[in-house]
């Protein structure tokens, strides 16, 4: 645990997921398992979110809804695709409606597997992806260039957003 | 009048799970309409029967939804053997009662979680699911899995559980009915929680009816409608069934009827682990549906009634599948329910119709 220097937030997004995943990942943060004591809190706020946890595949309905959230996060953020459909459309690939898993649409830093994941192996996701958020934070020190990301997405893409446009600096006034 | 305003609610909100958007059209701060759209987490899983054969496709009902994961396999299943003219054997047929009553404890307990979660009192909603927890710690103990557990199939049950195991698992229901009836005093007698609750939604006996609501939140309107009543599989063994019924109508009431059916599911597994016979858990499945072969089957789930149709082509993949699942019934009743609420009760009344959206839809 002496790698993690933050407490990280996670935001949690059912993409076309069964509930398993989703529950689990409640799961994970209930005593049993208590992620809280790794100050892991799970916020419905993407501004406040360093972590966006995904579960399930991706469709045409959804896809701008998962982008959205992703693009509405400050960096350094981590993505964690929890569970096979999030991973690669699981059981669901071969479905008319599901494109895929979560990479379809924004990167993925973490895949955590299981069809539903374990509690403790998205444990095991959350605090590696930790570990990528300081690798993350360390690379935008020393290339100040990588924090203007978020505004060339806002400039080319169609999702921009708040967040974009304010590159962080009214996330206190939140 | 006042001006009207639109409040977008979803897909992604605190209070949700899952993904549902929802339009409230809001005068002042009451909700005069709500405007529900659903297709987030539409797959087309009832198509995927084209691609699997009917043993494979359990997989796949099972993932139709992670909490009510057992009930749909064990809905599928009956439907199938139906199809099929398969006879389970006495003691699978127990166990998957067992197994489904399980399920629905775990079902409510993680509700009274979510809802206590809904009105913002944190440790209620930890202590409900580490109660979860001991049924969860059963599940995994037979069969493996926590959440999806893979234990009912065509034919019968998967696992041979022992009558041990069995009489273990009622002694730990038994220690739990303890620690959960001082929850249960807090969600139903807290002052706090009561003002939350109470008046909150209402929906009266002949709306419910007329909107075809099922399961605890017809139950909760005093519309005495539950699958178990027609005793399919072991649940024409037990000695007396009531469905658990509140004439309130509110937030209150679909609260107090959920609580009492967790103490209801304890009563009945005990009641079957003293009945149950001896006997093998599976039967050989041989062979394929009938070309143009039709069968049908309801269940109650923890949400209320299922149904689940099947049809034969004669090949070893189904022609259909079809299931109606009991939250697509209740998306009426919810929106029934939000009409005149305050804008700050509008989560409450929509965790307490307990939505399914990845059962609707599929």
């Amino acid at each position: 645990m002496s790698n993690v220097g933050k407490s990280p937030w996670i935001i949690h997004y059912d993409g076309s997921s069964c509930n398993g995943c989703d529950i689990e990942v409640l799961a994970a943060l209930t005593p049993l398992y208590d992620a809280e004591r790794f100050g892991v809190v799970n916020t419905g706020n993407p501004k406040h979110a360093d972590i966006f946890v995904v579960t399930g595949g991706i469709n045409d309905q959804n896809a701008p809804v998962v982008k959205q959230i992703y693009d509405q996060m400050l960096e350094p953020k981590v993505v964690v695709a929890c569970g096979a459909c999030a991973c690669g459309g699981g059981v669901y690939q071969t479905c008319y409606n599901i494109m895929g898993g979560v990479d379809t649409v924004i990167p993925v830093d973490a895949y955590v597997p299981g069809c539903a994941v374990k509690p403790e192996s998205i444990l095991d996701a959350v605090i590696a992806g930790v570990g990528i958020l300081d690798e993350k934070a360390k690379a935008m020190k020393k290339n100040p260039a990588d924090k203007d990301r978020s505004e060339k997405d806002a400039s080319t893409g169609a999702h921009a957003s708040v967040a974009d446009v304010d590159d962080g600096t009214n996330a206190d006034a939140e | 009048m006042s001006k009207r305003t639109v409040v977008p609610f979803g897909p992604q909100h605190p209070v949700l799970p899952e993904p549902v958007h929802l339009d409230l059209v809001l005068e002042d701060e009451t909700v005069v309409n709500a405007i529900p759209r659903i297709g987030y987490v539409h797959r087309g899983l009832e198509k995927l029967v084209e691609k699997r054969d009917y043993t494979q496709f359990v997989y796949v009902t099972e993932r139709i939804c992670g909490i009510c994961s057992f009930g749909h396999s064990l809905g599928y299943s009956e439907c199938v053997e139906k199809l099929m003219g398969i006879e389970i054997t006495d003691r699978a047929a127990y166990l998957r009662v067992i197994f489904h009553e399980l399920s629905r404890m775990h079902s409510h307990l993680l509700w009274l979680g979510l809802l206590a979660d809904g009105f913002g009192f944190e440790a209620l909603f930890m202590h409900a699911w580490r109660l979860r927890e001991t049924v969860l710690d059963i599940f995994e103990e037979v069969t493996g899995g926590r959440v999806i557990f893979s234990a009912c199939d065509v034919g019968g049950f998967r696992q041979e559980v022992s009558n041990e195991t069995l009489a273990g698992i009622v002694a730990k229901l038994e220690r739990l009915r303890d620690e959960y009836r001082t929850i249960a005093k807090t969600l139903l007698e807290d002052s706090s929680v009561k003002s939350r609750m109470v008046g909150v939604g209402h929906i009266s006996t002949d709306k419910a009816l007329e909107l075809s609501m099922v399961g605890p939140f017809a139950r909760a309107s005093n519309v005495a409608t539950d699958e178990r009543l027609n005793g399919i599989g072991a649940y024409g063994d037990l000695a007396a069934f009531e469905p658990v019924l509140s004439d309130g109508g509110d937030c209150y009431a679909r609260c107090d009827v959920r609580v009492r059916e967790v103490l209801q599911s304890i009563d009945i597994i005990s009641e079957l682990v003293d009945k149950i016979p001896d006997g093998e858990v599976m039967v050989p499945v041989k062979g394929s549906p009938e070309d143009g072969a039709q069968a049908m089957t309801t269940l109650e789930q923890p949400r209320g009634q299922a149904f689940y149709y099947s049809k034969g082509n004669g090949t070893k993949n189904l022609a259909r599948m079809r299931v109606r699942t009991p939250t697509s019934q209740n998306i009426a009743g919810m929106v029934a329910a939000l009409s005149n609420v305050e804008l700050a009760d509008v989560p409450m009344v929509i965790l307490t119709i307990d939505p399914c959206i990845s059962c609707t839809e599929r």
